[in-house]
């Protein structure tokens, strides 16, 4: 028989047991008669020589071990049987726990799907990110990506590891369908197989493919596929223009396939990319290299493979790979500071969580007490010890899995909208899902925090001295109840410290940043990137002409005040950063100082609201056959000139050739990293130089990423199809991508800041309410129980004010503790935000002071109520009780 | 008349292993045949026989039925299982492997002392 059919068979069992006892007993008395005992003296010893019929009844249903799960029935059922006595409590410590463990799981799934889950590939373990690594750190580090020629040797000559490359691109799409801006890259022929993905219809690239002068194909995705070609499966041979180049589509990728964190539209070959700089191997456009380890290959093995090699290029090419090594690193998704949010989330939830189970551990402490009664007689009857503690505890784990349960549920509602309201985007949002870890972590929450409240009460109740809670009724056991209270009240109040003083600091930061001036007036400011026609970008006259037209074009529209082209738009992602010098004689170049460059046409400073402090901007007389001028920040005037007047200088940049660049003006600085970063950024002097003066060799690339800045009379969203419309007369194939309002983004340079600090205030305040709902609760529970003393104290001439002194003395000394030991670990917090957060200052009393003061007040006020209510007690009434 | 000693751990089991081995018996006349074949030298404890019946059940060293005695009442009877009786080969091994290295152990140290 299994122990489940025991189990199930226990009350037939029960019968064969009484049945096998009896017939021995009747046995043993018709033995002891026959030997001439009397019958009852016979049935009496031969009940004492079985050892107790009743005895060995259990001994023998405890060798069916099944006992303990007997035991557990019994405590659930009457576990359940307590709850629905009083389903008030039991609502409350219900919803408390819904939402502690609805949340912490809420963040636990973010956390799981975003930072803890492996890329969506085949065995992610085995993959890896190859860099190069310079000797010399400059001043951007000593981490860089490819060469695609160095790409090549390597893969040719590597044995451990299947390597493949890739690179953004990116441009128009101009057939079939409207022109769109699309998404794209050029992979190496094996990429996608590295990966261990196949094309959904259709097929992978070739390596026959993958070299200048093969046919041009391409790979689409899903959603290109329904987008342009309806789906259908006729679009595998089918031809698409891609920047002005005709493909032929060979495959369609699988609609959950992503590129890291992108979704990609169009897949080239990189081996068909014939531009000359693909060739070189010092400033070359930057390849990013997957590889996966072969069968039994390890990752030291291409360590060591790979060293090999990088010697062997630095001797025959000394000029660029002098110094040069790889490094191999395991593959992992790079999900910016997102992670450090998420901590910081996940830690203000499990403070909650853990302040709501110290609230319900001080509501069955209290409980409890005037339980003890009924524990002792269960203690008189023959419960051990930890039959007790096991029952106390199933109890409260019962209500935490049913806290759990509905936290859960909470979780399926409340996940993807708050995903939706992550600030920006989160990464690896797609991953993010409830799986077997969450309902694992869920389970695991419920039972610890089960045990955590139920722990207290359950390993105290039993150790009362039984005779006195027997005699005492439930009056009794205040005293030792009241400092295990206080000890948990106080410890409230600290976890409630720490997450008012985070929010007060994260709000603080929060006003002092938005009253930045960013340097920028963004208000009626459009920012739109925009593609030139492919057909115009190889003829650097054209492109001139163009981007004219377009500004004309633009400038004529109603509503339209100003227009400028720009190429790195404040507080937008993408920057470009030169080295200066003030004089002909050069240092290294690694050791140069860094100066954020931007190319803009003459109208800049208007559109942008930025104020001219001395000399003057661009004018249309700045062009290719005049002097090369700038114009510089106040930053930059000063870290290069000092005091002295700038205007008619010289700044020596080598990028921008030999010729030293004549400073013609000085602007004030601009917020180029937001107000929150800018401060603390690495580089933050800027200067400014004429897009007319943009050699022609560099023309084309600097087209690829031209923007279009409009200031606009109204709201500048109402511009967007009046413009998409002026400038589609001049070439179809021209489009508008990232359209952004510069309100905008200067609003997303605080959205970490203000979602952080929305979270953690709605943290605090419920932190606060469960705090003020504990210490009120706890008061409350004891004055009641010490009425009859009251009584007694004021029959002796206490006035109520004393009485009141009496109450709130003991509350203060609570508050005292828990503010205390708060401030301190909130002190620890303050530590952690100033790393994790930008512009958190440290040392400033205000947020500390105030909300301390704030918990105090209302730690106060939620006193006063018990308080109060105990000094009215009239002696009388109080003194009947007794 | 010597002080009974209890009975070692473990050999209960053992003792009950031997008796149903003689055929299907009862529990009444397990404890007779216990109290005979230990000659009143060892005492099982009280109200220990029938737990650890139940226990060797549960062990599936022994099985039972539900037969009619002679005097025609119902009874329990156990019979040792193929696993008892492999069990009970084991022990009976074990056991006077464990005897004869005591009393080996015993008779050494009293030739040391000569």
């Amino acid at each position: 028989m299994t122990w489940w059919q025991r189990l199930r068979h226990r009350q037939k069992l029960d019968r064969q047991l009484d049945k096998e006892l009896g017939f021995h007993i009747e046995e043993h008395t018709a033995r002891l008669v026959s030997d001439g005992l009397e019958p009852g003296e016979a049935r009496r010893q031969a009940r004492i020589a079985v050892g107790g019929p009743e005895q060995v009844k259990e001994s023998c249903r405890d060798a069916r071990g099944t006992r303990w799960l007997e035991d557990l029935w019994q405590d659930l059922r009457y576990a359940l049987r307590t709850i629905r006595q009083q389903p008030g409590f039991a609502a409350v410590v219900v919803l408390t726990l819904a939402w502690g463990i609805g949340s912490t799981t809420l963040m636990f799934t973010v956390l799981n799907g975003v930072l803890f889950k492996p890329f969506p590939y085949r065995s992610p373990e085995r993959l890896l990110s190859l860099q190069e690594k310079t000797a010399k750190a400059t001043q951007f580090g000593d981490l860089w990506a490819f060469s695609y020629p160095n790409f090549l040797d390597v893969r040719s000559a590597v044995r451990s590891i299947d390597s493949a490359a890739w690179r953004h691109t990116g441009g128009t799409m101009s057939q079939p369908g409207e022109a769109e801006y699309i998404l794209s890259c050029e992979i190496s022929a094996e990429f996608l197989s590295i990966l261990g993905i196949s094309p959904m219809i259709g097929r992978d690239f070739t390596s026959q493919e993958d070299q200048a002068g093969a046919a041009p194909v391409a790979l689409i995705s899903d959603s290109l596929w329904k987008r342009k070609f309806g789906g259908r499966e006729d679009a595998i041979g089918a031809t698409l223009t891609f920047n002005g180049q005709q493909y032929a589509v060979v495959g369609v990728l699988p609609a959950s396939f992503r590129l890291a964190d992108d979704s990609v539209d169009l897949m080239t070959l990189i081996g068909q990319n014939t531009q000359p700089v693909m060739k070189a191997r010092e400033s070359h456009p930057r390849i990013a290299v997957w590889a996966r380890l072969r069968e039994g290959a390890t990752v030291e093995r291409a360590r060591s493979e790979l060293a090999v090699i990088a010697s062997r290029l630095a001797a025959e090419y000394p000029r660029s790979n002098e110094g040069r090594t790889f490094i191999v690193d395991p593959l992992r998704p790079n999900t910016g500071d997102a992670g450090s949010t998420m901590w910081l989330l996940f830690g203000a939830v499990i403070l909650v969580l853990l302040i709501g189970c110290v609230n319900i551990a001080s509501l069955l402490v209290a409980r409890a007490s005037s339980r003890g009664r009924e524990m002792a007689v269960r203690v008189a009857l023959g419960a051990g010890r930890g039959r007790l503690v096991r029952q106390c505890l199933t109890e409260s784990v019962v209500l935490a899995l049913i806290g759990g349960v509905l936290g859960t549920l909470l979780v399926f509602l409340t996940l993807r909208p708050f995903i939706s309201l992550w600030p920006g985007s989160l990464p690896r949002a797609q991953e993010v899902q409830i799986d077997w870890r969450v309902f694992a972590f869920a389970v695991t929450v419920s039972l610890m925090s089960g045990l955590l409240f139920g722990a207290v009460p359950a390993l105290r109740a039993p150790a009362q001295e039984l005779e006195r809670s027997l005699r005492a009724g439930s009056r009794a056991l205040v005293g030792g109840s009241r400092r295990l209270q206080s000890i948990l009240i106080a410890s409230e109040l600290a976890l409630a410290v720490v997450l008012l003083v985070s929010a007060g600091i994260l709000g603080s930061t929060f006003l002092r940043l938005s009253a930045l001036d960013p340097g920028v007036e963004t208000r009626n400011v459009l920012v739109t990137r925009l593609a030139l026609s492919p057909s115009v970008v190889t003829d650097p006259a054209r492109i001139r002409a163009d981007w004219q037209d377009i500004l004309d074009r633009a400038r004529a529209l109603p509503g339209v005040r100003s227009v400028a082209m720009v190429d790195t738009v404040p507080m937008r992602e993408g920057n470009n950063q030169l080295g200066y010098w003030t004089s002909s004689a050069l240092p290294p170049r690694t050791e140069l100082p860094l100066s954020l460059a931007s190319s803009v046409t003459p109208d800049y400073l208007d559109v942008m609201g930025i104020e001219l402090r001395a000399g003057r901007f661009f004018d249309v007389n700045d062009r290719m056959d005049s002097q090369p001028v700038i114009v510089i920040d106040e930053v930059l005037a000063r870290r290069a000139f000092g005091d002295s007047w700038a205007v008619g200088r010289q700044l020596w940049i080598p990028d921008m050739g030999p010729a030293p660049q004549q400073v013609i003006g000085v602007v004030a600085h601009v917020r180029y990293w937001g107000v929150a970063d800018d401060d603390p950024a690495q580089v933050r002097a800027q200067f400014y130089y004429p897009f007319a003066q943009v050699p022609d060799l560099l023309l084309r690339r600097w087209s690829e990423v031209m923007s279009v800045a409009v200031r606009t009379e109204n709201a500048p969203l109402g511009i967007v199809e009046p413009l998409r419309r002026a400038i589609r007369t001049t070439a179809r194939d021209q489009v508008l991508t990232e359209i952004r309002t510069m309100d905008q983004l200067a609003e997303a340079t605080l959205a970490r800041h203000r979602f952080l600090l929305v979270l953690i205030g709605a943290f605090a305040g419920t932190a606060l309410l469960l705090a003020c709902i504990g210490i009120y609760g706890v008061l409350a529970f004891l004055s009641r129980q010490r009425v009859p003393e009251f009584g007694v104290r004021m029959a002796l001439g206490a006035d109520p004010s004393d009485i009141l002194r009496l109450v709130l003395r003991q509350s203060i000394g609570m508050i005292a503790v828990g503010v205390t030991v708060g401030s301190l670990l909130a002190y620890g917090t303050e530590h952690l935000l100033e790393r994790w957060v930008s512009g958190v200052q440290l040392g400033d009393p205000v947020p500390f002071v105030s909300m301390v003061a704030i918990l105090i007040g209302a730690a106060l006020t939620a006193s006063v109520i018990p308080a109060r209510k105990a000094s009215m007690t009239s002696p009388v009434t109080a003194l009947r009780q007794e | 008349m010597t002080a009974k000693s209890d009975l070692p751990q473990g050999t209960l089991d053992l003792l009950i292993l031997k008796i149903v081995a003689g055929g299907p018996v009862h529990g009444y006349a397990i404890a007779q045949r216990l109290q005979q074949v230990s000659r009143d030298v060892v005492q099982a404890p009280q109200g220990s026989l029938y737990p650890a019946l139940h226990r060797l059940e549960n062990r599936g060293l022994l099985d039972a039925v539900w037969k009619e005695t002679e005097s025609g009442r119902e009874a329990k009877f156990y019979r040792l299982t193929k696993k008892g009786r492999i069990q009970l080969e084991a022990e009976t091994a074990s056991w006077q492997r464990l005897t004869e290295a005591v009393s080996l152990i015993l008779n050494l140290s009293e030739g040391g002392l000569r």
